[in-house]
């Protein structure tokens, strides 16, 4: 195996058009008026809460389409995922989009995943044009891993809200400077991370670990410091598992400055009543990512940053079996592609 | 159970500092109040069917659990239980209403799959368990009893 394990992109593959969606508690989010669109109830005027998930896909994908004025037909291939059973929503999305399709699991962590092998696929001359993203649908995934919605259970300070909503990206060659909202530069893949915990309703204290160890490892092999990033920002670690996975770089030397190391979890509800540590799910990366940093990379106001999502790979079946939760994290460097003269 | 690594055991430790903990006291405070005025209801139906129905102070204890488990539905249904769940934990869990809110928040939530399958299937998803213990524990509380009398240690 060789030493170094992050890829680094020689053809500047880059994001072109992002559609992001959100459900109905994301419309108070304080970043509400980055996404493009809020449903305004969680059925949607569907008939499940698993086929509003796969509209939200829809939607979102459709919503990035339409800034490029492209047609499905134009785009070689889909890479996308959620996290109710056999990623159902996302492959019914594809069933009606009629786009070369592969089915991405890594849990919360799918955005990055996804984006990384975009990237891949583009730098590398497979295809011109490729849209990934995720999405959760709160309803649905409470119903998979959690209880009832209704049911009055109790829950604990330590558990998160999952995110509704979905986050998508076209990422291609950009065709002149204008057209690019972020240039994808280097990609770390993670590797599971198991800390031994077992709580379903703590999982940002299990995927810490995952996180420190795919930044450390990118810094390693890149040669790069915290201060070459304008931002470092986690997918859904939260209130709790983001001080962890600080304390953990802390630990290995990587020390950030003040609003440098943020949290998606923690960002997108901000302090709203009901979240309890934070929020969670594959939308929250990809809603956080594609819908706020981008435009502030767009704009040039961060010139780089360092995303990583990270995923809880558990199943109902495995916690109630009593194994503890693998985790995984995947980062993704991106760059301004407003000049840096 | 498969013993934690060394490595395991000093996150652990970095975990639990930085945890949030459940704030055990109030939660008991909110849940004592709470479980309290439920049954307090609960009394107070059950006067009501002495007082104004035909029942005896045995025989009020059914209709009035049949009263508070159709009130929990209702707030299930409107979707307030689940509210009152989060603020008094053990205080609405515990009362007849809490085994009310399992039963019909599964039937709800499942209704997407169908009356058979969904609905029928899992109405006893998590109300299932505490039939099934209740049931067994009935049992051998009941086989003690007995055993009991026939040896005259009990009257």
């Amino acid at each position: 195996m060789k030493q170094e394990s992050t890829w680094f992109f020689q053809n500047k593959p880059s994001i072109l058009a992002t559609g992001v969606v959100g459900g109905p508690f994301e419309k108070q989010s304080p970043l509400a008026e980055k996404f493009d669109l809020c449903m305004d109830t969680l059925w949607m005027n569907e008939a499940s809460f698993e086929k509003a998930n796969r509209l939200l896909i829809d939607r979102s994908i459709q919503t990035a389409l339409n800034k490029l004025s492209l047609h499905p037909s134009d785009i070689d291939a889909l890479l996308l995922g959620d996290l109710i059973n056999q990623i159902t929503p996302s492959s019914m999305a594809a069933r009606s989009l009629n786009i070369p399709y592969l089915g991405l699991f890594s849990a919360c962590a799918t955005s990055m995943q996804g984006l990384s092998l975009a990237a891949a696929l583009v730098d590398g001359g497979f295809c011109e044009k490729v849209i990934t993203g995720a999405s959760s649908h709160n309803a649905a995934v409470e119903k998979q891993f959690r209880y009832p919605t209704e049911y009055g259970g109790q829950k604990p300070p330590t558990a998160q809200w999952t995110v509704t909503g979905a986050g998508f990206a076209v990422v291609g060659q950009a065709s002149d400077e204008g057209a690019s909202i972020a240039t994808i530069d280097k990609a770390t893949i993670g590797r599971v991370r198991d800390p031994g915990l077992k709580d379903p309703f703590n999982m940002g204290a299990a995927m810490a670990p995952a996180a420190a160890e795919v930044i450390e490892r990118h810094f390693l092999d890149t040669g790069m410091k915290p201060v070459d990033y304008d931002v470092i920002v986690t997918g859904d670690l939260a209130w709790i598992g983001h001080g962890i996975a600080e304390d953990l770089l802390k630990k290995k030397g990587l020390t950030f400055s003040e609003n440098q190391f943020l949290d998606c979890g923690k960002m997108i509800y901000a302090q709203l009543d009901g979240v309890q540590a934070g929020a969670s799910g594959p939308a929250c990366s990809a809603m956080v990512i594609y819908g706020h940093f981008l435009s502030l990379l767009q704009m040039g106001s961060i010139k780089r940053m360092l995303a990583v999502a990270t995923g809880a790979l558990l199943s109902p079946l495995t916690f109630q079996q009593g194994d503890s939760i693998p985790c995984i994290a995947h980062a993704v460097a991106l760059s301004s592609p407003v000049s840096t003269l | 159970m498969k013993k934690k690594t060394l490595s395991q055991q000093s996150y652990q430790q970095l975990a639990d500092a930085h945890e949030r903990k459940r704030p055990v006291l109030m939660n008991c405070i909110k849940a004592f109040f709470v479980g309290g005025l439920i049954c307090v209801i609960g009394q107070a139906v059950t006067v009501l069917f002495i007082t104004f129905f035909p029942f005896t102070e045995q025989t009020a204890g059914n209709p009035s659990v049949s009263v508070m488990v159709f009130l929990s539905m209702i707030l299930t249904g409107i979707g307030v239980y689940d509210r009152l769940g989060q603020f008094a934990g053990a205080g609405s869990a515990v009362p007849v209403t809490g085994f009310g809110n399992a039963v019909i928040s599964a039937a709800i939530e499942h209704r997407t799959e169908g009356f058979v399958l969904g609905v029928g299937g899992n109405m006893f998803k998590l109300a299932g368990s505490v039939i099934v213990f209740g049931v067994v524990s009935a049992f051998f509380i009941a086989t003690i009893k007995t055993l009991l009398i026939q040896w005259g240690i009990i009257g």
